[in-house]
C-alpha cells in the first residue's frame, strides 16, 4: 500500500506545520506543541508525513484492534474467574454508570420483555416470569471496572449459554449484540466465545434479592470475565450475529476485547 | 603492503574503550520513551479513580481522558515489555550484569553511600559501577519487573489469576502497580540529576564512549 503524501514539492515541512499551528486556536496549539514535543510521540510516528494527532489516533487504535486478538488468543473458555465467600461481598456494592442514580431506567417489569434477534431458531420475546423460570446458579466474583477500582457482589441467575442452547442460537456466530435501556442507548457486543463461557450470566438477583433498579432491573448481563462496562444493565435485547456492531464505550475508544 | 592496511595493534590502540556497547545504547533510549509514555498514561488512569487524596495535574497526562490514557498504555507496554525482555536475556547471556553488577556487598553499598553524601564519590573510569550504582542499577531492574508483573495481573486477572495470588488479589496488585512507579519516578529524578552532574556518563550513553 503507498502512503499519500500531503506535501507539495518545494514546501518546507516545519514551515508547514508551524504556519498551521498558527491557526490552531490557543488550548489546541498549546496542547499540540507540548504533546508533541514532550512525548515522544514524534519517534513513534517516524516515517509519517504530517505530524498531527489523527494519525496518532490511528495508530493507537490498530494497536487496539491487535490487542482485542491478542487478549482473544490468550482467553481460555474454561479459565474461571476467583469466586468469593459471601463474607467478601463489598457493602454497599456501588452504583456505576455515566449518569446519577437518579437517571437510571426505571424499566416497568411487568411490561417488558427480553426480544431475541438475529441468528437464532426461535425469536419469541421472553416475560420476567418466563425467564425467572430457567435454572438459576448464585456467584460470588469480584467486578472490576474500567478506572481500576474494583468490588465484589454475589449475582444470581442463568448461564447465557444455556439460554442460547434453548433459543437455538448459532453459537458459531461472531458476537451477542446487547441493547439497553440506559439514557441515549447503551449497547455492547459480546464475542460468542466470551458469550459461551460457564461464569457468563444472564443476571436477574443482586445478593439473593430480585435486582434493584441500580444494579440494572430487570436484567443485566454478568461477565466476570470482562471489565465493568462489558456487563451490560437494563438489558433489551439481544442479537446473534456475525456483524461487529459497536457499543456505548467501544465507540469512544475503551478496548472492545476488554477481558479479565 | 598497501597504506590503507590497519594494523592489529592500530586497532587496539583506537582512543577511547566503549563503556556502553551499541545494544545497550538503543534499548535504554528505547526503555526511556517507553517508560514516559507509561508513566504519563498510567497518570491519566490513576485519575479516574486515584488510590490516594490526590490526582495528577492534568498537564502531566497523556491520553486527553482515560479511554486515551489506556490506548497509549496498552500500546506503550508491548514496547515496554519486548525492550525489556530483550534487555534481560542480553545481559544475562553476555555476562553484563553479573560483570557490571555484581558483587554487591553491605560494607561496600556503605562506604560509598558515605563517599557520595559527602562527594568524594569518583567516577574516574565510568566502566566500573561503585556500589551506589550498582545497587540502584539491580534495584530498578527488579522495580522493573516487579511493575510489569503486577501490570499483567491487572490486565489479566482471571487468565493470570496465578499471577494475582502472586500479589495477594487484585487491589493490592494495584497498590504494587502504583509504589514501583514511585519508585521509577524516583530513580529517575536521581538518575538524570547524577547525569547531568556527571556529563561524560550521558554521552557515553549516547555515543558509547
Amino acid at each position: 500500500m503507498t502512503k499519500r503524501s500531503f506535501l507539495i514539492p518545494g514546501v518546507d515541512k516545519r514551515l508547514l506545520i508551524k504556519d498551521s499551528i498558527k491557526t490552531m486556536p490557543d488550548v489546541t496549539r498549546r496542547r499540540f506543541i507540548a504533546g508533541g514535543a514532550s512525548l515522544g510521540a514524534l519517534t513513534l510516528l517516524t516515517g509519517c508525513d504530517v505530524v498531527d494527532s489523527s494519525s496518532a489516533d490511528a495508530l493507537l487504535a490498530k494497536i487496539s484492534k491487535f490487542n482485542d486478538a491478542v487478549q482473544s488468543f490468550i482467553f481460555n473458555p474454561d479459565a474461571l474467574a476467583p469466586t468469593f465467600p459471601e463474607s467478601a461481598i463489598t457493602k454497599p456494592f456501588p452504583f456505576n454508570a455515566y449518569y446519577d442514580l437518579d437517571d437510571a431506567p426505571e424499566v416497568d417489569g411487568e411490561a417488558w420483555k427480553l426480544e431475541v434477534r438475529g441468528l437464532v431458531d426461535n425469536k419469541k420475546s421472553w416475560t420476567l416470569p418466563e425467564l425467572y423460570k430457567l435454572p438459576q446458579f448464585t456467584q460470588i466474583t469480584r467486578h472490576i471496572c474500567v478506572e481500576g477500582w474494583s468490588a465484589i457482589g454475589s449475582w444470581t441467575g442463568t448461564p447465557l449459554r444455556d439460554f442460547l442452547k434453548l433459543i437455538g442460537a448459532d453459537t458459531r456466530a461472531k458476537y451477542v449484540w446487547f441493547q439497553c435501556a440506559d439514557k441515549d442507548g447503551y449497547n455492547s457486543p459480546l464475542d460468542m466465545r466470551t458469550a459461551l463461557h460457564p461464569q457468563t450470566q444472564m443476571t436477574f438477583k443482586y445478593a439473593n434479592d430480585i435486582l434493584p433498579r441500580a444494579y440494572g432491573f430487570p436484567m443485566k448481563i454478568r461477565v466476570p470475565t470482562k471489565l465493568g462496562f462489558k456487563n451490560p444493565k437494563y438489558v433489551m435485547s439481544m442479537e446473534v450475529t456475525n456483524d461487529y456492531k459497536g457499543g456505548y464505550w467501544e465507540d469512544q475508544g475503551y478496548n472492545s476485547f476488554s477481558g479479565s | 603492503m598497501s597504506s590503507l592496511t590497519v594494523s592489529d595493534e592500530q586497532v587496539r590502540a583506537t582512543p577511547g574503550k566503549v563503556i556502553q556497547p551499541v545494544w545497550v545504547r538503543v534499548m535504554h533510549w528505547t526503555n526511556a520513551v517507553a517508560m514516559v509514555l507509561m508513566i504519563l498514561s498510567g497518570w491519566q488512569i490513576y485519575n479516574a479513580s486515584p488510590l490516594f487524596g490526590f490526582s495528577f495535574p492534568r498537564e502531566y497526562t497523556l491520553g486527553g481522558w482515560l479511554g486515551g490514557g489506556l490506548l497509549w498504555h496498552f500500546a506503550a507496554m508491548w514496547l515496554l515489555m519486548v525492550n525489556g525482555l530483550a534487555y534481560l536475556i542480553t545481559g544475562f547471556a553476555t555476562g553484563r550484569f553479573a560483570k557490571k553488577l555484581l558483587p554487591i556487598t553491605p560494607a561496600g553499598v556503605i562506604h560509598d553511600v558515605r563517599a557520595a553524601l559527602t562527594f568524594k564519590l569518583s567516577h574516574d573510569d565510568l566502566s566500573v559501577y561503585n556500589s551506589v550504582q550498582r545497587v540502584l542499577y539491580a534495584g530498578i531492574i527488579v522495580v522493573g519487573v516487579l511493575i510489569v508483573l503486577s501490570g499483567l495481573s491487572m490486565w489479566k486477572p482471571v487468565q493470570l489469576h496465578w499471577l494475582v495470588t502472586l500479589f495477594g488479589d487484585y487491589p493490592t496488585a494495584r497498590y504494587v502497580h502504583f509504589f514501583c512507579m514511585a519508585a521509577i519516578c524516583a530513580f529517575l529524578v536521581i538518575h538524570v540529576l547524577l547525569a547531568l552532574l556527571v556529563p561524560k556518563s550521558l554521552r557515553a550513553m549516547i555515543i558509547g564512549r
